[in-house]
């Protein structure tokens, strides 16, 4: 997979370089601020875009911004921001670019996992949604109406599915059939008021449901 | 304790008060009137020896000895003021047309009445004092009695011409440099000390983000990826997940630390996302309803949010709620902030310095802090700021 990177810190930067190439992507790019990024992804049209929220100019949302401008003008192409705050309205507006497929939304501790956050860049890529567990804990927290709908087994799904896990993953995960993941997966769309009709990203719509607030 | 002002000093215990300097400063202060008492007089006198000339002459001549009495009176005013009030009045430019009122109400009104109030005062108590003198024919026992009823009296004199010389200098005060001009310079000075503890916080967030935790996400990286070179299950595989566990934990444990000393959402997304972040992580559930329009001035942005960060930590450490809910209005140009539980109530602000802290806070930005938290509950707090 063709890869660009945008990270302010050089170190980081060379890492997720090093560790992505070792699992076999290419870095077409790898970039320090925002305007450098929206540019390498017009030269290069990479795949998949990693990158970091803060960046310079101004040390504020660059990234993230640049992220939603980039989705808006390419649906298609992935991106995985990450932050170094859970920040729920950072990820509901990226996950409302271009429907929420193929965009991700991570803690840049997960980067540690390196098996796991490469496993969650091919998600993304491959249409994915990936939240961090950290933000569906906070939201979990909070009751809002529709969740309090929701057993607690079914917000633990709805969980697992926010971070972009398949159904036969989060059986493992709890121990369970992936028959009663599927009727707890329907229970939930049921609960959300999720038609049928909408079955391809119903799953991203459930996730928005809980980010919108 | 410490008296700047004549009505402070009233408030000490009579005896303290009656040995200090305060009544003579107020009976001299009601005196210094005798002042503009002789520039009025001047004044008529000007205008009545101007009128044995002609009747247009005497008007001039009298208006031109108003306006030089007006010129004078107000440093004059301002420098009696020493006598029953410390506190030096701030030069104030712009004072023209109050300094002039001042002038011209002392000239017409106040210094008659500052020196009949002082005639009467120490006269009346006099006179009954000096009774078996001046009225030689009274019976002895009556003429004693008095002397002890004027001698009694004298305190009270003490007492009323304090408070008629404070309330007059306070007058004076409040005209000469009214209280927001002397109150502004303090609130000033206080709000510049939050902004640059303000400013302080962000560059240590700043610092810490940069540095500290850039370098553990790359030492975690750099562990993780050194884990996956190992032979799984031996012993450096172990050290180094071990390792790896402490760098995470040290990398939540700051990500709480920064969170803390400064919100990054709120200088990016505004008051109503912040409140959402830290309600998300309240361990009790919080209902959040923050309708304002847009950003708010930073200063408000920050005190609000800083008192709902702090109401949240009280209302999960100490109210036993269940639930809370935070809301947020824009009412007649006021943000009003409430926030609210069903616990056990009895917070109460003379303990601990949470609450003075959030008050404090508030006063910077000109806002108020109202607290309803009777025992039993529910507990709620309201703060309001201009805006």
């Amino acid at each position: 997979m063709r890869v660009v990177i945008a990270e302010d810190a050089v170190l980081l930067r060379e890492g997720l370089a090093g560790l992505l190439e070792r699992f076999g992507h290419t870095v077409v790019a790898s970039v320090g601020d925002a305007p450098a990024l929206v540019e390498a992804v017009a030269e290069h049209r990479p795949e998949a875009v990693v990158t970091d929220v803060r960046m310079p100019p101004g040390f504020a949302d660059e990234g993230l911004r640049a992220a939603v401008e980039l989705r808006a003008r390419d649906p298609e192409l992935a991106v995985l921001v990450l932050s170094q705050y859970v920040e729920q309205t950072y990820a509901a507006e990226l996950l409302e670019s271009g429907g929420g497929a193929g965009v991700g939304y991570l803690l840049k501790d997960r980067i540690g996992d390196v098996r796991e956050f490469v496993d969650a860049l091919d998600r993304v890529a491959g249409g994915g949604t990936v939240v961090d567990p950290e933000v569906v804990r906070q939201l979990l927290r909070r009751r809002r109406d529709p969740l309090t709908r929701l057993t607690p087994r079914e917000q633990q799904v709805l969980g697992l599915i926010a971070e972009g896990r398949t159904n036969a993953s989060i059986a493992r995960e709890l121990y369970v059939t992936e028959a009663a993941v599927a009727k707890h997966i329907a229970n939930i769309f049921t609960k959300l008021d999720l038609p049928p009709a909408a079955d391809g990203h119903r799953r991203v719509l459930a996730v928005l449901a809980y980010l919108r607030g | 304790m410490l008296n700047r002002t004549a009505l402070e000093a009233l408030t000490r215990h009579p005896l303290p008060f009656l040995a200090s300097a305060w009544p003579w400063r107020g009976a001299a202060y009601l005196a210094a009137s005798a002042v503009p008492g002789v520039a009025a007089g001047l004044a008529v006198a000007a205008a009545a020896s101007g009128t044995l000339v002609s009747p247009a002459l005497g008007v001039v001549a009298g208006l031109a000895a108003l306006a030089l009495a007006c010129l004078l009176i107000a440093p004059y005013e301002r420098l009696r003021l020493r006598l029953v009030d410390v506190v030096p009045v701030p030069g104030a430019p712009h004072r023209r047309w109050r300094e002039a009122g001042l002038a011209v109400m002392t000239l017409l009104v106040l210094w008659w009445i500052d020196l009949i109030m002082l005639a009467f005062t120490i006269g009346g108590p006099l006179v009954l004092a000096l009774s078996p003198v001046l009225q030689g024919e009274l019976a002895p026992i009556v003429g004693v009695a008095s002397t002890v009823a004027g001698l009694l009296l004298l305190p009270v004199a003490a007492y009323t011409i304090t408070a008629w010389a404070g309330a007059r200098g306070a007058m004076a005060r409040a005209i000469l440099a009214p209280a927001q001009s002397e109150l502004t310079e303090v609130l000033r000075s206080r709000a510049r000390l939050v902004d640059a503890f303000e400013m302080e916080r962000r560059r240590i967030e700043r610092d810490l983000h940069d540095g500290a935790q850039q370098r553990l996400v790359s030492l975690s990286m750099s562990l993780g990826i050194a884990g996956l070179d190992l032979p799984e299950g031996s012993e450096a595989a172990r050290l180094i997940r071990l390792a790896h566990d402490e760098a995470k934990q040290a990398l939540a444990e700051l990500r709480e630390l920064i969170r803390g000393v400064h919100s990054q959402v709120l200088t990016d997304r505004g008051l109503a996302a912040a409140v959402q972040d830290v309600a998300g992580r309240s361990p009790v559930p919080v209902d959040v309803d923050v309708d304002v329009p847009g950003r708010l001035p930073a200063p408000v942005e920050v005190t609000a949010y800083y008192v709902v960060s702090e109401a949240l930590a009280n209302l999960a450490k100490h109210s036993g709620a269940t639930r809370g809910a935070v809301t947020g209005r824009i009412e007649r140009g006021t943000l009003v902030v409430e926030v609210r539980d069903d616990g056990v109530g009895g917070a109460d602000p003379g303990r601990g310095t949470g609450l003075t802290g959030l008050a404090d806070r508030l006063a910077v930005v000109e806002g108020r802090l109202s607290l309803s938290s009777p025992p039993g509950g529910p507990t709620r707090l309201r703060a309001e700021i201009p805006c």
